[in-house]
Protein backbone atom coordinates (compact mmCIF):
# COMPACT_ATOMS: atom_id res chain seq x y z
CA UNK A 1 0.00 0.00 0.00
CA UNK A 2 1.35 3.35 -1.21
CA UNK A 3 2.17 6.19 1.58
CA UNK A 4 -0.57 8.36 -0.15
CA UNK A 5 -3.12 5.58 0.22
CA UNK A 6 -2.49 4.64 4.31
CA UNK A 7 -2.37 8.88 4.52
CA UNK A 8 -5.75 8.80 2.94
CA UNK A 9 -6.94 5.90 4.63
CA UNK A 10 -6.14 7.72 8.24
CA UNK A 11 -7.24 11.08 7.31
CA UNK A 12 -10.60 9.57 6.81
CA UNK A 13 -11.07 7.52 9.70
CA UNK A 14 -9.79 10.62 11.94
CA UNK A 15 -12.36 12.89 9.86
CA UNK A 16 -15.67 11.27 8.91
CA UNK A 17 -16.35 10.39 12.54
CA UNK A 18 -16.30 14.35 12.91
CA UNK A 19 -18.64 15.09 9.91
CA UNK A 20 -22.00 15.42 12.43
CA UNK A 21 -20.03 17.89 14.89
CA UNK A 22 -18.65 19.73 11.85
CA UNK A 23 -21.44 20.40 10.11
CA UNK A 24 -23.56 21.26 13.29
CA UNK A 25 -20.79 23.72 14.29
CA UNK A 26 -20.71 25.48 10.96
CA UNK A 27 -24.25 26.04 10.85
CA UNK A 28 -24.58 27.88 13.99
CA UNK A 29 -21.78 29.94 12.65
CA UNK A 30 -22.78 30.46 8.99
CA UNK A 31 -26.98 30.31 9.37
CA UNK A 32 -27.78 28.55 6.83
CA UNK A 33 -27.46 25.05 5.38
CA UNK A 34 -26.02 26.18 1.87
CA UNK A 35 -23.29 27.98 3.44
CA UNK A 36 -22.23 25.16 6.10
CA UNK A 37 -22.05 23.12 3.50
CA UNK A 38 -19.99 25.02 1.94
CA UNK A 39 -18.08 25.52 4.93
CA UNK A 40 -17.73 22.00 5.24
CA UNK A 41 -16.64 21.09 2.04
CA UNK A 42 -14.03 23.76 2.22
CA UNK A 43 -12.96 22.21 5.98
CA UNK A 44 -12.51 18.66 4.30
CA UNK A 45 -10.52 19.54 1.35
CA UNK A 46 -8.05 21.76 3.15
CA UNK A 47 -7.54 19.80 6.24
CA UNK A 48 -6.81 16.50 3.73
CA UNK A 49 -4.73 18.32 1.40
CA UNK A 50 -2.99 19.88 4.88
CA UNK A 51 -2.85 16.47 6.46
CA UNK A 52 0.75 15.82 5.88
CA UNK A 53 1.29 18.77 8.39
CA UNK A 54 -0.65 17.62 11.01
CA UNK A 55 1.14 15.94 13.92
CA UNK A 56 0.43 13.01 15.13
CA UNK A 57 -0.10 11.94 18.56
CA UNK A 58 -1.76 15.93 18.83
CA UNK A 59 -5.60 16.80 18.64
CA UNK A 60 -6.84 15.77 15.13
CA UNK A 61 -10.27 17.56 16.74
CA UNK A 62 -9.08 21.00 17.77
CA UNK A 63 -6.91 20.89 14.29
CA UNK A 64 -9.71 20.44 12.11
CA UNK A 65 -12.34 22.17 14.06
CA UNK A 66 -9.69 25.36 13.45
CA UNK A 67 -9.30 24.97 10.61
CA UNK A 68 -13.23 25.24 9.98
CA UNK A 69 -13.09 28.21 12.34
CA UNK A 70 -10.45 29.82 10.45
CA UNK A 71 -12.01 29.15 7.11
CA UNK A 72 -15.35 30.71 8.25
CA UNK A 73 -13.47 33.86 9.87
CA UNK A 74 -12.32 34.54 6.01
CA UNK A 75 -15.73 34.00 4.38
CA UNK A 76 -17.91 36.72 3.67
CA UNK A 77 -20.33 35.90 6.28
CA UNK A 78 -17.89 35.90 8.79
CA UNK A 79 -16.25 38.56 7.89
CA UNK A 80 -19.42 40.13 8.62
CA UNK A 81 -20.05 38.14 11.89
CA UNK A 82 -16.76 39.08 13.74
CA UNK A 83 -16.57 42.85 13.68
CA UNK A 84 -20.13 42.78 15.61
CA UNK A 85 -18.38 41.51 18.65
CA UNK A 86 -18.83 44.53 21.04
CA UNK A 87 -15.72 43.72 23.29
CA UNK A 88 -12.17 42.03 22.62
CA UNK A 89 -10.71 39.37 24.86
CA UNK A 90 -7.64 40.82 26.74
CA UNK A 91 -9.21 42.93 28.92
CA UNK A 92 -11.86 40.72 29.32
CA UNK A 93 -13.39 40.64 33.31
CA UNK A 94 -12.03 37.54 34.77
CA UNK A 95 -13.87 34.34 35.65
CA UNK A 96 -15.94 35.28 38.45
CA UNK A 97 -18.26 33.67 40.43
CA UNK A 98 -21.53 31.99 38.88
CA UNK A 99 -24.09 34.39 38.54
CA UNK A 100 -26.73 33.99 41.52
CA UNK A 101 -28.69 37.33 40.69
CA UNK A 102 -30.14 35.32 38.35
CA UNK A 103 -32.58 33.18 40.03
CA UNK A 104 -34.68 30.89 40.23
CA UNK A 105 -32.71 29.25 37.08
CA UNK A 106 -34.01 26.17 37.39
CA UNK A 107 -37.41 27.71 37.06
CA UNK A 108 -36.11 29.84 34.16
CA UNK A 109 -34.97 26.59 32.77
CA UNK A 110 -38.16 24.95 33.12
CA UNK A 111 -40.17 27.43 30.76
CA UNK A 112 -37.52 27.65 28.26
CA UNK A 113 -38.42 26.16 25.48
CA UNK A 114 -35.63 24.00 23.21
CA UNK A 115 -36.42 26.78 20.76
CA UNK A 116 -36.37 29.82 22.56
CA UNK A 117 -32.76 28.53 23.71
CA UNK A 118 -31.92 28.00 20.30
CA UNK A 119 -33.01 31.66 19.40
CA UNK A 120 -31.26 32.67 22.32
CA UNK A 121 -27.69 31.18 21.12
CA UNK A 122 -28.60 32.06 17.70
CA UNK A 123 -28.27 35.79 19.18
CA UNK A 124 -24.90 35.63 20.98
CA UNK A 125 -22.15 37.11 19.33
CA UNK A 126 -19.69 34.19 16.98
CA UNK A 127 -17.48 34.66 19.77
CA UNK A 128 -19.17 34.12 22.43
CA UNK A 129 -21.59 31.54 20.19
CA UNK A 130 -18.90 29.49 19.55
CA UNK A 131 -16.96 28.62 23.02
CA UNK A 132 -20.44 27.54 24.48
CA UNK A 133 -20.82 25.45 21.80
CA UNK A 134 -17.39 23.61 21.45
CA UNK A 135 -17.39 23.30 25.28
CA UNK A 136 -21.12 22.10 26.06
CA UNK A 137 -22.31 20.64 22.39
CA UNK A 138 -18.70 19.70 21.89
CA UNK A 139 -17.32 18.71 24.88
CA UNK A 140 -14.05 20.33 24.06
CA UNK A 141 -11.77 20.80 27.04
CA UNK A 142 -10.34 24.15 27.78
CA UNK A 143 -7.01 23.70 26.31
CA UNK A 144 -9.25 22.13 23.21
CA UNK A 145 -11.49 25.28 22.61
CA UNK A 146 -7.71 27.11 23.35
CA UNK A 147 -6.02 25.28 20.22
CA UNK A 148 -9.42 25.77 18.39
CA UNK A 149 -10.26 29.18 18.57
CA UNK A 150 -6.59 30.54 18.94
CA UNK A 151 -6.57 32.14 22.17
CA UNK A 152 -5.35 31.36 25.44
CA UNK A 153 -7.21 29.56 28.07
CA UNK A 154 -8.03 32.17 30.55
CA UNK A 155 -9.45 34.02 26.93
CA UNK A 156 -11.34 30.30 26.58
CA UNK A 157 -12.56 30.56 30.44
CA UNK A 158 -13.85 34.61 30.14
CA UNK A 159 -15.49 34.18 27.29
CA UNK A 160 -17.35 30.89 28.68
CA UNK A 161 -18.60 32.59 31.77
CA UNK A 162 -19.33 35.74 29.43
CA UNK A 163 -21.57 33.83 26.85
CA UNK A 164 -23.43 31.70 29.69
CA UNK A 165 -24.28 34.46 31.60
CA UNK A 166 -25.06 36.56 27.86
CA UNK A 167 -27.52 33.30 27.43
CA UNK A 168 -29.48 33.47 30.35
CA UNK A 169 -29.90 37.06 30.45
CA UNK A 170 -31.27 36.38 26.75
CA UNK A 171 -33.58 33.58 28.15
CA UNK A 172 -34.82 35.54 30.58
CA UNK A 173 -35.56 38.26 28.43
CA UNK A 174 -37.53 35.88 26.11
CA UNK A 175 -39.59 33.91 28.81
CA UNK A 176 -40.52 37.09 30.70
CA UNK A 177 -41.27 38.51 27.54
CA UNK A 178 -43.59 35.59 26.67
CA UNK A 179 -45.27 35.11 29.96
CA UNK A 180 -46.38 39.39 29.93
CA UNK B 1 -11.49 28.83 51.64
CA UNK B 2 -14.09 31.04 51.42
CA UNK B 3 -17.65 30.88 49.74
CA UNK B 4 -17.08 33.14 46.86
CA UNK B 5 -13.45 30.83 46.31
CA UNK B 6 -15.51 27.81 46.08
CA UNK B 7 -18.38 29.51 43.85
CA UNK B 8 -15.53 30.79 41.55
CA UNK B 9 -14.98 27.19 40.92
CA UNK B 10 -18.78 25.77 39.87
CA UNK B 11 -18.14 26.15 36.81
CA UNK B 12 -14.53 24.59 35.99
CA UNK B 13 -16.32 22.06 38.13
CA UNK B 14 -18.83 21.29 35.95
CA UNK B 15 -16.88 21.95 32.82
CA UNK B 16 -14.50 18.91 34.78
CA UNK B 17 -11.52 21.25 34.42
CA UNK B 18 -10.13 21.31 37.59
CA UNK B 19 -7.46 19.18 38.82
CA UNK B 20 -8.05 16.10 40.16
CA UNK B 21 -7.44 17.31 43.55
CA UNK B 22 -9.29 20.18 43.21
CA UNK B 23 -12.18 17.95 41.84
CA UNK B 24 -12.39 15.82 44.83
CA UNK B 25 -12.28 18.64 47.08
CA UNK B 26 -14.92 20.60 45.47
CA UNK B 27 -17.31 17.32 45.58
CA UNK B 28 -16.48 16.68 49.25
CA UNK B 29 -17.32 20.53 49.43
CA UNK B 30 -20.47 20.13 47.46
CA UNK B 31 -22.08 17.66 49.96
CA UNK B 32 -21.35 20.07 52.47
CA UNK B 33 -22.52 23.61 51.22
CA UNK B 34 -26.60 23.85 50.19
CA UNK B 35 -25.78 27.26 48.12
CA UNK B 36 -22.78 25.81 45.92
CA UNK B 37 -24.33 22.62 45.69
CA UNK B 38 -27.34 24.78 44.04
CA UNK B 39 -25.23 26.36 41.73
CA UNK B 40 -23.30 23.34 40.57
CA UNK B 41 -27.00 22.19 39.84
CA UNK B 42 -28.02 24.86 38.31
CA UNK B 43 -25.16 25.21 36.05
CA UNK B 44 -25.17 21.38 34.94
CA UNK B 45 -28.52 21.94 33.79
CA UNK B 46 -27.70 24.86 31.79
CA UNK B 47 -25.40 23.04 29.95
CA UNK B 48 -27.32 19.68 29.55
CA UNK B 49 -29.68 22.35 27.98
CA UNK B 50 -27.71 23.85 25.23
CA UNK B 51 -25.96 20.77 25.23
CA UNK B 52 -29.44 19.65 23.70
CA UNK B 53 -30.42 22.56 22.34
CA UNK B 54 -27.32 23.27 20.43
CA UNK B 55 -27.45 19.41 18.16
CA UNK B 56 -29.61 21.21 16.12
CA UNK B 57 -28.54 20.51 12.90
CA UNK B 58 -27.65 17.36 10.87
CA UNK B 59 -26.11 17.38 7.46
CA UNK B 60 -27.87 16.08 4.72
CA UNK B 61 -27.37 12.47 3.35
CA UNK B 62 -26.36 13.57 -0.13
CA UNK B 63 -23.72 15.96 1.26
CA UNK B 64 -22.23 13.48 3.25
CA UNK B 65 -22.20 10.99 0.33
CA UNK B 66 -20.30 13.74 -1.48
CA UNK B 67 -17.81 14.83 1.03
CA UNK B 68 -17.02 10.89 2.02
CA UNK B 69 -16.55 10.16 -2.20
CA UNK B 70 -14.07 13.27 -2.31
CA UNK B 71 -11.88 12.15 0.32
CA UNK B 72 -12.39 8.68 0.26
CA UNK B 73 -9.06 7.24 -0.50
CA UNK B 74 -10.38 4.80 -3.42
CA UNK B 75 -11.31 7.73 -5.40
CA UNK B 76 -8.38 9.60 -4.26
CA UNK B 77 -6.54 6.68 -5.44
CA UNK B 78 -8.12 6.60 -8.89
CA UNK B 79 -6.88 10.42 -9.15
CA UNK B 80 -3.79 9.68 -8.05
CA UNK B 81 -2.58 6.71 -10.38
CA UNK B 82 -5.05 8.81 -12.92
CA UNK B 83 -1.50 10.71 -14.59
CA UNK B 84 -0.12 6.52 -14.42
CA UNK B 85 -3.38 5.28 -16.45
CA UNK B 86 -2.67 8.00 -18.45
CA UNK B 87 0.71 6.97 -19.43
CA UNK B 88 -0.04 3.20 -19.53
CA UNK B 89 -2.91 4.22 -22.03
CA UNK B 90 -0.25 5.94 -24.08
CA UNK B 91 2.15 2.78 -23.78
CA UNK B 92 -0.63 0.98 -24.95
CA UNK B 93 -1.40 2.42 -27.71
CA UNK B 94 2.07 2.92 -28.77
CA UNK B 95 2.84 -0.55 -28.49
CA UNK B 96 -0.64 -1.03 -30.15
CA UNK B 97 0.19 1.27 -32.99
CA UNK B 98 3.54 -0.27 -33.10
CA UNK B 99 2.70 -3.85 -33.26
CA UNK B 100 -0.11 -2.91 -36.36
CA UNK B 101 2.51 -1.39 -37.94
CA UNK B 102 5.08 -3.79 -37.77
CA UNK B 103 2.77 -6.48 -38.47
CA UNK B 104 1.10 -4.51 -41.58
CA UNK B 105 4.80 -4.01 -42.57
CA UNK B 106 5.71 -7.65 -42.14
CA UNK B 107 2.70 -8.25 -44.12
CA UNK B 108 3.43 -6.13 -47.41
CA UNK B 109 6.73 -7.32 -47.27
CA UNK B 110 5.60 -10.83 -47.73
CA UNK B 111 3.25 -10.07 -50.29
CA UNK B 112 5.95 -7.82 -52.14
CA UNK B 113 8.20 -11.24 -51.85
CA UNK B 114 5.43 -13.44 -52.66
CA UNK B 115 4.55 -11.22 -56.04
CA UNK B 116 8.52 -10.88 -56.86
CA UNK B 117 8.86 -14.86 -56.44
CA UNK B 118 5.53 -14.74 -59.01
CA UNK B 119 7.28 -12.03 -61.45
CA UNK B 120 10.78 -14.78 -61.28
CA UNK B 121 8.89 -17.80 -61.43
CA UNK B 122 6.98 -16.67 -64.78
CA UNK B 123 9.67 -14.72 -66.60
CA UNK B 124 11.48 -18.29 -66.08
CA UNK B 125 8.63 -20.19 -67.39
CA UNK B 126 8.99 -21.20 -71.13
CA UNK B 127 5.95 -19.35 -71.70
CA UNK B 128 5.78 -16.08 -69.19
CA UNK B 129 2.84 -14.54 -70.70
CA UNK B 130 -0.54 -15.93 -71.74
CA UNK B 131 -1.90 -13.95 -74.15
CA UNK B 132 1.34 -12.55 -76.32
CA UNK B 133 0.80 -9.32 -77.80
CA UNK B 134 2.00 -5.29 -77.60
CA UNK B 135 -1.73 -4.40 -78.44
CA UNK B 136 -3.30 -2.88 -75.46
CA UNK B 137 -6.78 -3.54 -76.61
CA UNK B 138 -5.67 -7.41 -77.35
CA UNK B 139 -4.06 -7.99 -73.87
CA UNK B 140 -6.91 -5.96 -71.86
CA UNK B 141 -9.98 -7.68 -73.19
CA UNK B 142 -8.45 -10.89 -72.60
CA UNK B 143 -9.16 -10.79 -69.35
CA UNK B 144 -12.89 -10.17 -69.22
CA UNK B 145 -14.32 -12.93 -67.27
CA UNK B 146 -11.33 -13.64 -65.86
CA UNK B 147 -10.75 -11.04 -63.41
CA UNK B 148 -13.79 -9.39 -61.17
CA UNK B 149 -12.15 -5.91 -62.61
CA UNK B 150 -11.09 -3.97 -65.12
CA UNK B 151 -8.58 -1.43 -65.99
CA UNK B 152 -6.86 1.11 -68.22
CA UNK B 153 -3.68 0.40 -70.14
CA UNK B 154 -1.58 3.28 -70.95
CA UNK B 155 -0.65 4.49 -74.66
CA UNK B 156 2.96 3.69 -74.61
CA UNK B 157 4.34 5.61 -77.98
CA UNK B 158 6.93 7.74 -77.20
CA UNK B 159 7.98 5.87 -74.62
CA UNK B 160 10.91 3.49 -73.97
CA UNK B 161 8.24 0.63 -72.82
CA UNK B 162 6.65 -1.88 -75.14
CA UNK B 163 3.90 -4.72 -73.67
CA UNK B 164 4.82 -8.31 -74.06
CA UNK B 165 1.30 -9.81 -72.39
CA UNK B 166 -0.48 -10.63 -69.77
CA UNK B 167 -1.22 -13.44 -67.62
CA UNK B 168 -3.61 -14.33 -64.46
CA UNK B 169 -1.87 -14.09 -61.32
CA UNK B 170 -3.50 -14.74 -57.95
CA UNK B 171 -2.45 -13.63 -54.48
CA UNK B 172 -4.18 -13.49 -51.59
CA UNK B 173 -6.51 -16.39 -53.32
CA UNK B 174 -7.75 -13.58 -55.09
CA UNK B 175 -7.33 -13.52 -58.88
CA UNK B 176 -5.45 -10.22 -60.70
CA UNK B 177 -3.51 -9.34 -63.86
CA UNK B 178 -0.34 -9.41 -64.47
CA UNK B 179 1.33 -7.73 -67.53
CA UNK B 180 4.62 -7.35 -68.01
CA UNK B 181 6.09 -4.82 -70.53
CA UNK B 182 9.98 -4.32 -71.62
CA UNK B 183 11.90 -1.83 -70.69
CA UNK B 184 15.37 -2.26 -73.09
CA UNK B 185 16.77 -5.89 -71.58
CA UNK B 186 14.47 -5.71 -68.61
CA UNK B 187 11.01 -6.95 -68.25
CA UNK B 188 8.70 -4.91 -65.28
CA UNK B 189 5.31 -7.09 -63.92
CA UNK B 190 2.67 -4.61 -63.81
CA UNK B 191 -0.11 -6.84 -61.34
CA UNK B 192 -3.70 -5.16 -60.46
CA UNK B 193 -5.74 -6.91 -57.82
CA UNK B 194 -8.73 -5.94 -56.13
CA UNK B 195 -7.90 -3.80 -52.83
CA UNK B 196 -9.52 -5.75 -50.72
CA UNK B 197 -9.61 -5.06 -47.19
CA UNK B 198 -6.67 -7.31 -46.24
CA UNK B 199 -4.48 -6.13 -49.11
CA UNK B 200 -5.83 -2.22 -47.79
CA UNK B 201 -4.62 -3.56 -44.35
CA UNK B 202 -0.97 -4.41 -45.67
CA UNK B 203 -0.18 -1.42 -47.48
CA UNK B 204 -1.72 1.35 -45.12
CA UNK B 205 -0.48 3.80 -47.22
CA UNK B 206 -1.47 4.91 -50.57
CA UNK B 207 1.40 4.95 -52.20
CA UNK B 208 4.73 2.71 -51.05
CA UNK B 209 7.99 2.00 -52.90
CA UNK B 210 10.03 -0.99 -51.73
CA UNK B 211 13.48 -2.94 -52.50
CA UNK B 212 12.66 -6.47 -52.25
CA UNK B 213 16.25 -8.44 -52.94
CA UNK B 214 17.07 -5.96 -55.31
CA UNK B 215 13.87 -5.66 -57.24
CA UNK B 216 12.51 -2.16 -57.22
CA UNK B 217 8.16 -1.95 -56.41
CA UNK B 218 6.18 0.82 -56.76
CA UNK B 219 2.88 0.42 -55.67
CA UNK B 220 -0.53 2.60 -55.42
CA UNK B 221 -4.16 1.77 -55.03
CA UNK B 222 -6.66 3.80 -57.73
CA UNK B 223 -10.56 3.57 -58.01
CA UNK B 224 -10.65 0.25 -55.39
CA UNK B 225 -7.70 -1.23 -57.31
CA UNK B 226 -4.03 -1.95 -56.09
CA UNK B 227 -1.30 -1.56 -58.24
CA UNK B 228 2.45 -3.42 -58.34
CA UNK B 229 4.81 -2.41 -60.56
CA UNK B 230 8.38 -4.55 -60.05
CA UNK B 231 11.41 -5.79 -61.60
CA UNK B 232 14.94 -5.25 -61.81
CA UNK B 233 15.02 -2.47 -64.02
CA UNK B 234 16.18 1.15 -63.22
CA UNK B 235 14.10 2.77 -60.28
CA UNK B 236 13.26 5.06 -62.29
CA UNK B 237 11.97 3.66 -65.12
CA UNK B 238 10.02 1.47 -62.92
CA UNK B 239 8.56 4.90 -61.53
CA UNK B 240 8.00 6.37 -64.92
CA UNK B 241 6.26 3.23 -66.25
CA UNK B 242 3.90 3.69 -62.99
CA UNK B 243 3.27 7.26 -63.65
CA UNK B 244 1.82 6.19 -67.23
CA UNK B 245 -0.18 3.57 -65.57
CA UNK B 246 -1.39 6.04 -63.23
CA UNK B 247 -2.16 8.29 -65.57
CA UNK B 248 -4.31 5.61 -67.78
CA UNK B 249 -6.09 5.20 -64.46
CA UNK B 250 -7.25 8.08 -63.91
CA UNK B 251 -7.76 9.26 -67.47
Amino acid sequence: MSTAQTSADQFEQLAMPLFDSLYNFAHWLTGTREEAEELVQETYLKALKGFSGFEQGTNFRAWIFRILRNAFLTSRTGLKAMPTVPFDVADEETVTAAVSEETPESLLLRRASQDAIQAALEQLPVIFREVVLLCDVEDMSYEEISQTVGVPIGTVMSRLHRARRALRQLLQEKVHGSCQ
Amino acid sequence: MTTDIWRSKVERYIDAELSDEDMRAMSEHLRECASCSSDALQQLQWKRAIRIAGQRYGPAAEFRRRINHQISPQTRLAWYWKPAFALAAVAVILVAGWFAYSTSQGRSQQLCSELVDIHVADLAASTPVEVVSSDRHTVKPWFQGKVPFTFDLPELENSPFTLAGGRLAYLNHEPGSELIYDVRRHHISVFIFRDTPELARSFSSKDVSRDVLKFYIESWSAHGLRYFVLGDANPTDIQQLAALLKQAGNG
